[in-house]
Order: structure tokens, then sequence, then C-alpha cells
């Protein structure tokens, strides 16, 4: 009888749900079983985890939200009995999880083996072919073929991945390095997070064809250090690689060497900026510094450097494969393949979206993601992260490209794509992102340094209900100037949350201005909490929970008394009876 | 206590791998070790000190038994991240960045720990919890004794 596979996901927030003491239990029942049992990594729908698959006879059953408890059950219902436990089971067609709506309309290149393989066996991957077959081009084949692709880099900048090889394969020297940016700087944006931790010998199998294409013999991957999952399967990734000689001397008998180590970020927004970056590899300070020269003339330690990021690279292995026309055929025009979503915030379905470049943001939201939360309605979709800006509802029918988002005041950045409803402020939301630049400016340049301060006290004044007219024009100015003069790209992109929320929610920071008033009701100090006594009880429990006695009784009903009231939200968050109101 | 840093130095790539190799150690960047660092590599206390305080991985304040993280990553705060991390500041009397008398937990604000679908999101030590709501908080810190 044919081997029973069960896989369990076993992602960072597969993990975090619980899925590792589901995986000991049922290796720990099916001993004597003829079942293999998988981990996996992360297929995107965080809120299904813990997911265990069963592969049997043909057909791939999904369970969703196991718990330990359902264990048993499994093993002797579903393994023993071919029975399908309800309450587990997705309710899709056949109970296979591919045909949920939320991973149905989506194209998984990048992420096809997420969530599918184990990413700690090797022999699950898939024998390098691409590498095979590329270590049996040309190289400027290989290079020709990348540009072909139309592939565009997906850290954020969108520069032509091909043009960027061919440059760091003309610039001379002995010695060039090929790195992969795993630094996944952008609060929001987890695909990097999930190619790594499900599928990281795609991204080494690239680098190895990148070394061999642009003529480098060692490679770095910077991997942020808040990803400890990532870290350890890159290790053993990179372990098993050497063993197969897949990494080494003398790669599959071609001549070609190619060494591969792991260098680890502390927690620096700016490192993920690609000179800075190579300071840090250096064990620096991670300070930007100018270009020219640009890392393809100059990078780690003064050598040619090819530096892409992760699901840059985990494009690469099946565009040498399928070939360029196959890959160019998805995307548009100028740019080819799919990207990757981190689709989050106030939308119903949370998780990693892959489609074609050129989507509707509109097919994300409500076909993918099945619009909003609790019914509300769409605001705005916030990408590019600390760097980018929003796209309000009357553009939701823009086509997701590098281009097109640029055009309307944002950008594609690494892929992160957060879902605002009526209850965010944008006025708070620019804010919130000022804080992060203020927090992550490096300090060398004074634009960057100073200026994002400025901005943020203007905000920060605005959400009091401090603000003027005139601060508008301010923060315009500001911001532009900031933009203009700083050193770096963090600085040049810090600003962009402001003018863009300005761009399109003008009238929400004048009713903060003028009117005194947060129209999302999210600014605590614009904020009023009263009874409506029509709806109170007198129960007291608002009274006994106001942690400075700012709610006292007059006849037989309850009144905040303003002057004291310090807008903690205890009462509103307290009341059974909804009596509380803000205004 | 100084051998351990000799076998740092000795099988590290960089400063900021020996840097976190050390604050491995304490859970925090101890100045009498980095002392013995900076007379072992024969670098300058405050060239190491230069490169530490730029990132924010390193902390020179002592940490707790347990240390609680609160992401304050886009999609955590957008799902209101911050009423945790004030609730906790409430429960243990400690601000963020801070450590509770007893050393037993402390408390640290990151920017996204990659876990944005289950947002809001902490994390204990290794432990991650998604989804948290902010009445699950005292559940949550009494099972770390
Ligand atoms: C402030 C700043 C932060 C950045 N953070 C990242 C990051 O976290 N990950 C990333 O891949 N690229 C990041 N980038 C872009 C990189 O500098 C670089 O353009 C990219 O890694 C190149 O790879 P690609 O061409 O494959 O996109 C950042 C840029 C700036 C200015
Ligand atoms: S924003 Fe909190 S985990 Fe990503």
């Amino acid at each position: 009888m044919e081997r029973i596979r069960i896989t369990v996901g076993l992602g960072s927030c597969g993990i975090a749900s619980g899925a590792k003491i589901v995986y000991e239990a049922l290796k720990e029942k099916t001993q004597k079983l003829n079942v293999q049992i998988v981990k996996v990594g992360c297929i995107g729908i965080c809120r299904y985890e813990p997911i265990v698959e069963i592969y049997k006879d043909g057909n791939r059953i999904t369970y969703i939200n196991v718990s330990e408890k359902d264990v048993e059950d499994i093993i002797e219902k579903t393994i023993k009995n071919n029975e399908i436990i309800e309450s587990l089971s997705l309710k899709e067609e056949n109970n296979n999880i591919l045909n949920d709506p939320f991973l149905k309309r989506q194209t998984r290149i990048v992420l096809e083996n997420c969530g599918k393989i184990n990413p700690e066996n090797i022999d699950e991957y898939g024998g390098y072919k691409a590498l095979r077959k590329a270590l049996k081009m040309d190289k400027d084949e290989i290079i020709h073929e990348v540009k072909e692709s139309k592939l565009r880099g997906r850290g954020g900048a969108g520069f032509k991945t091909g043009d960027k090889w061919s440059l760091v394969k003309a610039s001379a020297g002995d010695k060039k390095y090929v790195c992969c940016n795993a630094d996944e700087g952008d609060p929001g944006a987890f695909m990097d997070r999930a190619i790594l931790e499900g599928d990281p010998h795609s991204v080494i199998e690239a680098m190895i064809i990148a070394g061999y294409a642009v003529g480098a013999s060692e490679g770095f991957i910077y991997v942020r250090e808040e990803y400890p999952l990532a870290v350890e399967r890159l290790k053993v990734a990179i372990k098993q690689a050497q063993s197969k000689k897949y990494l080494g001397k003398n790669i599959l008998n071609s001549g070609f060497n190619f060494n591969l180590e792991l260098r680890l970020g502390a927690g620096a927004f700016v490192c993920g900026e690609e000179t800075a970056l190579m300071a840090s590899i250096e064990g620096k300070r991670g300070e930007p510094r100018l270009r020219p020269p640009y890392p393809a003339e100059k990078g780690v330690y003064n050598s040619p450097t090819l530096l892409n990021n992760v699901e840059t690279f985990a494009n690469i292995p099946i565009i040498i494969l399928n070939g360029s026309a196959w890959f160019n055929s998805l995307g548009t025009d100028k740019s080819g393949g799919t990207k990757v979503f981190a689709l989050g915030g106030k939308i119903k379905n949370t998780g990693l979206v892959e489609v074609p470049i050129g989507t509707e943001l509109k097919e994300i939201i409500y076909d993918i993601g099945g619009g909003i939360a609790n019914d509300k309605k769409f605001k705005a979709a916030q990408t590019g992260g600390p760097s980018g800006g929003c796209i309000p509802a009357s553009l939701i029918n823009v086509k997701m490209d590098y281009d097109n988002l640029k055009e309307i005041g944002t950008m594609m950045g690494s892929g992160g794509l957060i879902v605002t409803d009526e209850d965010t402020c944008m006025v708070d939301i620019a804010k919130f992102f000022l804080d992060f630049a203020v927090s992550e400016s490096c300090g060398k340049c004074t634009p960057c340094r100073i200026g994002t301060k400025r901005v943020y006290e203007i905000l920060d004044k605005i959400t009091k209900g401090k603000g003027t007219i005139e601060d508008l024009e301010n923060l315009d100015n500001l911001s532009k100037h900031i933009q203009a003069t700083s050193f770096c790209g963090l600085g040049q992109t810090a600003t962009n949350p402001v003018l863009s929320t300005m761009r399109y929610f003008k009238e929400e920071y004048i009713s903060h201005i003028v009117e005194k008033k947060c129209p999302a009701k999210v600014c605590k100090d614009l904020l009023k909490y009263k009874i409506n006594k029509e709806l109170c009880k007198a129960c007291g429990l608002c009274a006994k929970n106001c942690p400075v006695n700012a709610i006292i009784k007059t006849d037989d009903k309850y009144e905040i008394d303003e002057s004291k009231c310090i807008k903690c939200g205890a009462c509103f968050n307290n009341c059974h009876f909804k009596a509380i109101e803000k205004e | 206590m100084n051998k351990e840093i000799d076998e740092i130095i000795k099988n590290s790539e960089s400063l900021i791998e020996m840097l976190q190799k050390i604050q491995k150690i304490d859970g925090y960047l101890y100045f009498e070790r980095l002392f013995y660092l900076s007379e072992k590599l024969d670098m300058s206390l405050e060239d190491i000190y230069s490169t530490a305080t730029f990132y924010n991985g390193f902390s020179f304040n002592m940490k707790g038994k347990y240390q609680i993280n609160i992401c304050l990553g886009t999609v955590c705060y957008v799902k209101g991240s911050k009423e945790l991390s004030e609730e906790i500041s409430k429960i243990l009397n400690i601000k963020d960045g801070e450590c509770t008398k007893d050393g037993k937990f402390s408390l640290d604000t990151t920017r996204c720990l990659g876990c944005c679908s289950m947002a809001p999101v902490m994390k204990i030590n290794d432990d991650i919890y998604g989804f948290v709501k902010k009445e699950q908080v005292k559940e949550i810190l009494a099972k770390y004794n």
C-alpha cells in the first residue's frame, strides 16, 4: 500500500498557533502505521493554522485549526477509515485547501512549494534542476533569459534584474559577491519570511546560478534576527546543499566554485538599504554611503556585488527552467511574473496573496480578500510600508504594477498591503509612519534626522487638536524638502505617507484642525465620551472602572465630568449596554 | 567569565556577530564584557559602543527572565496592539524598555515579527501569541512563573 503523507504547517505562524504539539502527537501516535509525518512551511493563510493535510489515494484533504485533541480522531477516522471529519474540514470542494477562494484565484509560482514540501529535506525540493541546466548554459545566455523575463526587483524599487546582473558581470574584479537582502524591514510584509521558512532552497539555488552568471565565488544572505526560524532553516538548507555538492568547490563537476554564508541583522530598518546592508555585512554600523559607486562596481569589501531581494531570487529557478517567454506571459508589458502581497489589516481574509503583476486592487481586496471585515467600508490600502503611501477607495481599480503605483503617489515596495476602514484615522497612520522614520533614521544626514522629527511634531500637534491651517502648508513644504535633500532612500521616501494622505484625505486633516474632530474617532485628545441616557441602565459599572473618578451619579443616571475625563476608554470598553458613546 | 568571550571572538566573523553572542549570555550587553572585548580586539570602547548603539537589537538594560515583546508593526498597530502594551504596562507597572524589580518580566516593543496575519501579536521569550485580546493578557502572563 502507498505510504500516506501527512503534512503539518510549521512556519512561525503555525508554531505560534500550537502546531508543534499537533506534529509531535501525530508522530507519536502513527509510529506503527504506514504514515509519513512531514513538516512544511507556511501556506500563507495564518488564521487556519494549525493546518494538517493528508495526502492519500491521490487526494489532498485539508484540516484547519487542528488541536492536539483532534489527533486521535484524525488517525482513527480519516487515516484508517477514509472518513472526513466535518468539524475540521474546510467545506470547500474535495476538502482541499487549494479550492479555498483565497487560494483559488491566486497564481502561485514563488509560493508554490510553501506549505507543500519539507523545507528541511533537500530531496523534496527537486534536485536543483535549474542549476544543472544553467551550468550548461552560456553566462550571457542566462542573463539574457533573466532580461527577457522582464523580472524586476521585488525589494521595492523595481530595478530590472537582468540589467543589474549584466552590470555586475561587466564589472572588473577577481573577487565578486552575490548578496540576498532578507532584511524584510517593512513592518507588515512577511513574504520573504514565508519563502525562507517554506522553500529556502529556491533562494539558495538562485544565488548559485547568479554567482555563476556574474562571476562571483561567494555569497551572503543578510537575514533579520527577528526571524529565528528562517535562520535555522537556511542553516540546514545550506548544509544540505553543501553535502550534495551544489555549494563548495567544483559544483556538479562544472569547475565553478561558490560558497554561501549567513549574516544576521541586528534590528535596523536602514540596513535594508543596499549600501547600509553591505556595511552591516562587514560588521560595521549600518550607515548608508553615497552612490555612485554602485554596489555593482564597489559593494561588499569594495568588490563588485550583486544584491537582490529574497522574492526576486525565488523567481530565478523557474525562469531558467520554463524560459522567459513563459514567465513574461504573466504580468504586464513592462514587468513580468507575479508579486506576492501580504494582505493584512481590516480585511476578512488575511494572508499571502500571489497574483500576476497588473492585477486590479479591487480583485485582491474583494475577490481574494473577501472584502472588509465586520462589513465596514473600505477606506484605503496602504502599500510600500513606511516608504509608501495609500490608495484611496476612488482608485480601487488601479492595476498593481510598479509604474501605476508610483503615478498615484505610492509604491509597490516589498508588498505589504494593509487595508484600512472607516475606523482608521489617516492622520494617525501618517503619524505612525513618521514615528517609525524618526526612530529608524540612522542620523547621518540632517534632513532625515531632524526633518522627520519636525514633521512628526506637527502631526502630533494636529492629532491633539492644536494644529493650525498653516501647518498644512508647512507639512507639505517640509516633506518635499526632506524628500529632495536626504542622503539615502530612507529619508527620500520617509515623508511619502504624509504627502499621500494629505493628497487624498485632506478633509480629514482639516477636520482635526478646524473642527477639532477626528472623524474616525481614533485621536484620543479629540474624543468626547458621553453617556446615552436612553440606553443607560444605571448599573454603575462605568463609574467603578473609571480610574480618575470622572463618572458621577446624578439623579438616577450617570454622567461624565469632562474636566476630569482622561479619555482612557475604560467606561466604553466595560459598558454592557453600549450606552457610552464616542463623539 | 572571560573564557566565554575568548571563545566567541574565535568563532565569529564580525563585531556584530560577537555582540549578538555576548548579548545571549546575560540578555543584554554587560559593560564589563564589552570592556574585556575591547581589550582583546584592541579596538576602542567607543568604536564598539558606536556599533552596538546603532542597532535596536542590542540592549544595555537588564532584561527579565521572561522578555515580553509587543509588536508595533503596521498591521498590529492598525489592529490595536498599542492597547496591549498599555495593558501590560499597567499590570506589571513598568514602561517600555524596563524590567520588573524582581527581574521576572521586561517589556519591549518591536516592529513586526512577521506574523502579521495573526495581528495583534506578542512574544514572550520564544513563544509567539497571535490574535491577542486585551482581556487575555493577564491569563497569558500567568503562564510564566
Ligand atoms: C530604507 C530602505 C529600506 C529597504 N529595505 C529593504 C528590505 O527590507 N528588503 C529588500 O529586499 N529591499 C529593501 N530595500 C531596497 C534595497 O535597497 C535594494 O534596492 C533591493 O534589495 C535590491 O534588490 P531587488 O533589485 O531584487 O529588489 C530598502 C531600501 C531602502 C532605501
Ligand atoms: S505587524 Fe505585527 S507581526 Fe507584522
